[in-house]
């Protein structure tokens, strides 16, 4: 299969190798760039891809599964990877459904009745009534909550591409078979973009939230770096609001320095403490608030090592919890996955340097008794947090499975193609 | 040959298009030119050997590439074919941003002559990246290349940059963690100069001569010797011609940078950057083949681990413990494997095996109750029900058979077969391929040691196949047992003191502790001879001539000799007559004078006033005191001469400035005491005070001390002198 993909898209397969390389060496960091990325890289490789006459989704799901399996398995625990593919995977089957429904609604007769059709998909002897099935499924299909909440019917895009089915009418069938296709691929890339577009505001739409969470003379509380939580308390600084930040420097890595320093430039009152001081501060604290490596289904939140004693601490205090997450960060699986779970170790140089110690790890003369491990992940259970502030507001971690629904189609929880031909 | 020069020829025409950013360049060396992996070696290039099952070079590659090199030259000799498959077979060749070029000889025998053969090709035309491809390494290249272009900018004479990090060697055994021999560097710590490099450091006597023009030429200048070498370089393209300008350049270190720094024409510098966080490590021997396998389990080569690097399909992944596994491992529910171990894709475990911090390839076949420890076993490799291993290199399709067992620091080449029951003894190295008699070109030519070794073990051949020559063939095939199949190599090259040093097994208890017992006599040695100018530390000069040398240490063991026989006199209540016929007879053996008895017995008997003034807390003075009028006998006989005296005197001074401070501050008072004593006359001591105006400021430190003594003998005389006068 791969073979066959090499084939047919050259070009892609370059990036696709750079992006799965650079994955692999580890040199990407950061979730938000890593998630843009490959939602880019999804783009050219639905761009490029062929669509087929005869179910062009499936086509176009194959090829997205392809690339996203290698782009996986590059960095199992760069979770945002998966998350990418598996959203740009439900674009296609949600913008393949609503295509399909307007066919139905527009065309309800013609499908029916079309004998030659029939005889053409002897592969698929009851599609027509599969795509019936499909379309009462999508219009039976309970409205999201988000939908729901918002106020827009579901089949809002019906009536649009109906219309331009019913433009197509009167021109042979062929052609509007083929442009079905180049429909789904245009309806599909204009979902990504957006998806790229939220991804890449997602800073500015959890900042804006900063006011109604944070609020006079409060003390915050951060652990390590993180880019959407300085984004977060500076929005918050800038609508005047004036408060402290305590921010844990986040060893062995002590990126908590860097955001300390940025923070203090940008006018906040910054103090930083050592990890083991959170306990000992947390008193004083009004929230803590901090970023995450992941989001997984259950709420559970993935992040650098250090924030489940933090959380601890906030849980004894009760300090609220706050966790900032865009939604590229909302993982569809449970941790009980141990794919997930794996942890990333990371060098113990980061602990010590090498040489310092290496008479103590002289194996071969029987003194190496020294070993080290530098974790980079913590998993913080659901019921230590207190709220999750995605790009679309405030959440319950109770909640955290029904946003991903909406983001997420069942099918696609296993990122693996299903065996092809034979 | 023909093709790799045509691509490297149009090579150049597109590198000469874009003069005016040189891509960075690496020449990678794939073949060290030792026989340190023999016998794997001779079936397979020391760069393809697994290393946590994966093979060298491609560490060294992934390492390259990472570090921002764009073109890499890798350079094949012994099994260049294999090699260049290799390449071929892998993803190298078609990287994005990365060109890896082969160069192929067959008649190199050593770097200098790879380097010489690079540039005859000229395909390198800036600064590059020299590296073996058996070196290990997750550091970043960037600060390095900085540090070594702004040099480069600033004085055109600093054609390279070595790479060196920091490690303890054991001091036991004189040898880094990696089984590398102590390495003395001396650097300017300012400028980062690489001054002196010696790694051949002669252990046993712990001297290093440095030049004096070294120590007066530089204002400062550190010596260390917990530094490891990398062996990676950033090197100018002068370093080429330099090797071709100097044909007889064979190895980097040995010749080229020694040749360098010892070379004061040309004025060519050699500098050094530190890494601290960052991993490097060569693989040179077993030893360190062993270290490294370790140090990338525990990912202290991070990103290059083995769940990170995943070439091929077989993914491996991280459990808990340090557990690597691959896929498709079936594994019976009694097996046991411990923690930093890898195993390999596909490989099988029957019941009731244990496993302990060890390598498996791929494919591996391991039957039940199976213990390994400690080892690294290759690919498709078979171990029978029963088999013990421990701290063993298992090569590619071995077979063991049921029962058999290694023991710590055997070697199995390619496809042996052990037999049933069969113990391979210690160390051993196994192979299909008989022992060469021979050196081959893949071997350095030059030592005279080895190839003496060489021809006394021919020798010993002969004399064995004249007396077994009929049933040779049934001698081979049961070398290892029933139904085994290979030869056992004898050893040669520094034979069995070596071995345990450069093996993967741990290092045995008991060489430690003799190691630790040769130090701390060595330590006491030191300690007592330091009565002569320390020999431990810097000389002046290393031209002193062999002779100096031999006197020294004669010198050193006659005043031992003095001394042991001494406290055996005082000891065991020896007479004094009987105890000047021992030193008479001491003094006739060395070919001594009598002021160097006097000097001898003086410094001994001081010596056991000092000891036991230590022991028995008693004030110092009593105690010389009272040894002084129970001994002086002994002494009196030498001393008839007053320039006998004189060499007293001068030895005491030496003792209280140099060895036995504790005498320091009461010089003048024992001085006195020797007086009266009369052990020294009044005259000696004037004639001392002569000698003395003359020198130095620090020399009269004692003189002044007794100055008051001396103004006291002097008004003396003149009074005596005068009452004569008088008279």
């Amino acid at each position: 299969m791969v073979i066959f993909f090499s084939i047919t898209m050259p070009d892609v397969q370059v990036f696709v190798n750079d992006f799965v390389n650079q994955l692999k060496k580890r040199k990407l960091e950061g979730s938000q760039a890593t998630a843009k990325q490959a939602a880019e890289l999804l783009r050219s490789v639905i761009s490029q891809q062929r669509v087929p006459h005869r179910n062009p989704a499936a086509a176009l799901i194959d090829a997205v599964k392809a690339v996203g399996e290698q782009m996986i398995a590059a960095n199992p625990v760069e979770l945002a990877v998966g998350n990418i593919v598996r959203r740009v995977l439900h674009i296609i089957r949600e913008e393949d459904l609503s295509l399909a429904t307007a066919a139905v609604a527009g065309l309800g007769v013609t499908v029916t009745s079309d004998d030659e059709d029939d005889v053409e998909r002897d592969d698929h002897p009851v599609l027509s009534a599969a795509a019936v099935a499909a379309a009462a499924r999508s219009t039976l299909r309970p409205p999201s909550l988000q939908t729901l909440l918002e106020d827009v019917p579901d089949s809002a895009a019906a009536p649009h591409t109906a219309s331009s089915g019913g433009e197509s009418e009167g021109k042979s069938k062929s052609v509007e078979k083929g442009s079905r296709g180049r429909k789904l691929k245009h309806d599909v890339i204009e979902a990504v973009n957006e998806l790229i577009q939220d991804i890449t505001t997602c800073y500015e739409q959890i900042a804006e939230q900063a006011i109604e969470h944070i609020h006079q003379n409060e003390v915050i509380l951060t652990l390590g770096s993180s880019k959407t939580v300085l984004e977060f308390l500076c929005a918050a600084k800038e609508k005047k609001r004036s408060f402290r930040v305590f921010v844990a420097e986040g060893a062995p890595r002590y990126q908590g320095h860097l955001l300390a320093k940025e923070l203090a430039e940008r006018g906040l009152q910054t103090t930083i403490i050592a990890d083991s001081a959170v306990f000992a501060m947390i008193s004083r604290v009004n929230m803590v608030i901090v970023g995450a490596h992941s989001v997984m289904a259950n709420g559970g939140v993935i992040a650098p090592i250090g924030l489940n004693m933090v959380a601890l601490a906030a849980q004894r205090h009760a300090v609220p919890f706050v966790v900032l997450a865009g939604s590229h960060k909302l993982c569809p699986l449970y941790p009980h996955n141990p794919e997930v779970l794996l942890n990333e170790l990371r060098s113990p140089s980061e602990l010590l340097d090498f040489g310092e110690f290496s008479d103590c790890m002289d194996y071969a003369s029987g003194t190496g008794s020294l070993h080290v491990v530098n974790p980079t992940f913590d998993y913080v259970p659901p019921n230590l947090v207190s709220l999750f502030i995605t790009d679309t507001g405030g959440h319950n971690p109770s909640y955290m499975y029904r946003l991903i629904a909406d983001y997420y189609s069942a099918d696609d929880l296993v990122v693996k193609r299903r065996p092809m031909g034979s | 040959m023909g093709a790799p020069k045509k691509s490297s020829a149009a090579r150049v025409s597109e590198d000469s298009d874009e003069l005016v950013r040189v891509p960075l360049q690496a020449i990678l060396l794939a073949d060290s030119f030792t026989t340190k992996f023999r016998p794997i070696t001779l079936e397979r290039p020391k760069v393809l050997l697994p290393l946590v099952n994966v093979p060298m070079i491609d560490y060294t590659l992934t390492w390259l590439e990472s570090a921002g090199v764009e073109e890499v030259f890798v350079f094949c000799c012994a099994h260049s074919k294999q090699v260049i498959s290799y390449l071929e077979e892998s993803e190298w060749f078609s990287q994005p941003n990365f060109a890896v070029t082969t160069i192929e000889s067959h008649n190199s025998v050593s770097a200098g002559d790879a380097l010489r053969l690079i540039y005859e090709r000229n395909v390198i035309h800036g600064d590059f990246v020299l590296i073996s491809g058996d070196t290990i390494s997750n550091m970043s290249l960037t600060e390095a290349l900085r540090e070594h272009k702004e040099r480069k900018k600033k004085d055109s004479n600093a054609v390279m940059t070595m790479v060196i990090k920091r490690s303890k060697p054991n001091p036991a055994i004189h040898q880094s963690r990696l089984g590398t021999d102590e390495l003395f560097v001396a650097i300017d710590p300012d400028t980062k100069q690489l001054l002196y490099y010696e790694d051949k450091a002669d252990n046993s006597k712990g001297i290093l001569h440095l030049e004096k023009s070294l120590l007066s030429d530089n204002p400062s200048l550190s010596l260390h010797h917990d530094k490891q070498d990398c062996y990676i370089d950033i090197c100018s393209p002068e370093v080429l011609s330099l090797f071709t300008d100097n044909f007889d350049y064979q190895h980097l270190r040995r010749h080229f940078v020694k040749g360098l720094l010892v070379d004061d024409l040309m004025g060519y510098k050699i500098f050094v950057h530190e890494i601290h966080s960052d991993y490097a490590a060569r693989i040179d021997n077993f030893r360190s083949y062993d270290t490294v396998s370790k140090d990338i389990i525990h990912r202290w080569t991070y990103p290059l681990v083995p769940d990170v690097m995943n070439f091929g399909n077989t993914a491996t992944k991280l459990e808990r413990q340090g557990m690597y596994r691959a896929s498709e491992i079936s594994q019976s529910q009694s097996a046991v494997i411990g923690p930093f171990t890898a195993i390999g894709f596909g490989t099988k475990i029957g019941n009731h095996s244990k496993i302990l911090s060890s390598v498996i390839g791929e494919g591996c076949n391991i039957g039940s109750n199976v213990h390994i420890e400690g080892c690294y076993i290759f690919n498709h490799v078979t171990i029978e029900d029963g088999c013990i291993l421990r701290n063993a290199i298992v090569c590619d399709g071995v077979t063991m058979k049921s029962g058999a067992v290694l023991e710590p620091g055997v070697i199995l080449s390619f496809k042996v077969v052990v037999g049933q029951e069969f113990v391979v003894p210690r160390y051993s190295q196994v192979s299909l391929l008989q022992q060469p008699v021979e050196e081959d070109s893949d071997e350095e030519l030059e030592y005279a040691d080895s190839t003496s070794a060489m021809t006394s073990k021919v020798d010993n051949s002969d004399v064995e196949d004249t007396s077994q020559v009929l049933d040779t063939h049934f001698q081979s095939s049961s070398e290892l047992g029933v139904g085994g199949d290979g030869y056992i190599w004898s050893k040669c090259e520094g034979g069995h003191e070596e071995e345990w040093r450069h093996s993967v097994a741990p290092i045995p208890a008991d060489k430690i502790s003799e190691a630790m017992k040769i130090m701390e006599d060595e330590l006491e040695l030191t300690h007592d001879g330091s009565i002569l100018p320390p020999s431990g530390e810097l000389k002046p000069d290393s031209n002193d001539s062999e002779d100096d040398d031999n006197e020294d240490s004669r010198d050193d063991y006659f005043e031992k000799e003095v001394e042991a026989t001494f406290l055996r006199a005082v000891n065991e209540n020896i007479q004094e007559d009987h105890l000047i016929l021992e030193v008479n007879s001491l003094k006739l053996s060395y070919n001594k004078l009598a002021a160097d008895c006097a000097g001898a017995v003086f410094y001994a008997m001081m010596k056991y006033a000092l000891d036991s003034a230590r022991s028995s807390a008693g004030s110092l003075i009593q105690n010389v005191k009272s040894v002084l009028t129970k001994w002086k006998n002994v002494l009196t006989p030498y001393l008839t001469d007053i320039d006998d005296q004189i060499e007293v005197i001068l030895k005491f001074e030496e003792m209280c400035s140099e060895s036995v401070r504790e005498f320091a501050p009461l010089f003048s008072t024992i001085l006195h005491l020797m007086y009266d004593e009369e052990i020294v006359e009044e005259d000696a001591i004037l004639r001392w005070d002569d000698e003395k105006r003359d020198a130095d400021e620090s020399d009269k430190v004692f003189v002044n001390q007794a100055q008051a003594m001396i103004e006291w003998l002097r008004h003396a005389e003149e009074e005596d002198g005068d009452e004569e006068e008088e008279e």
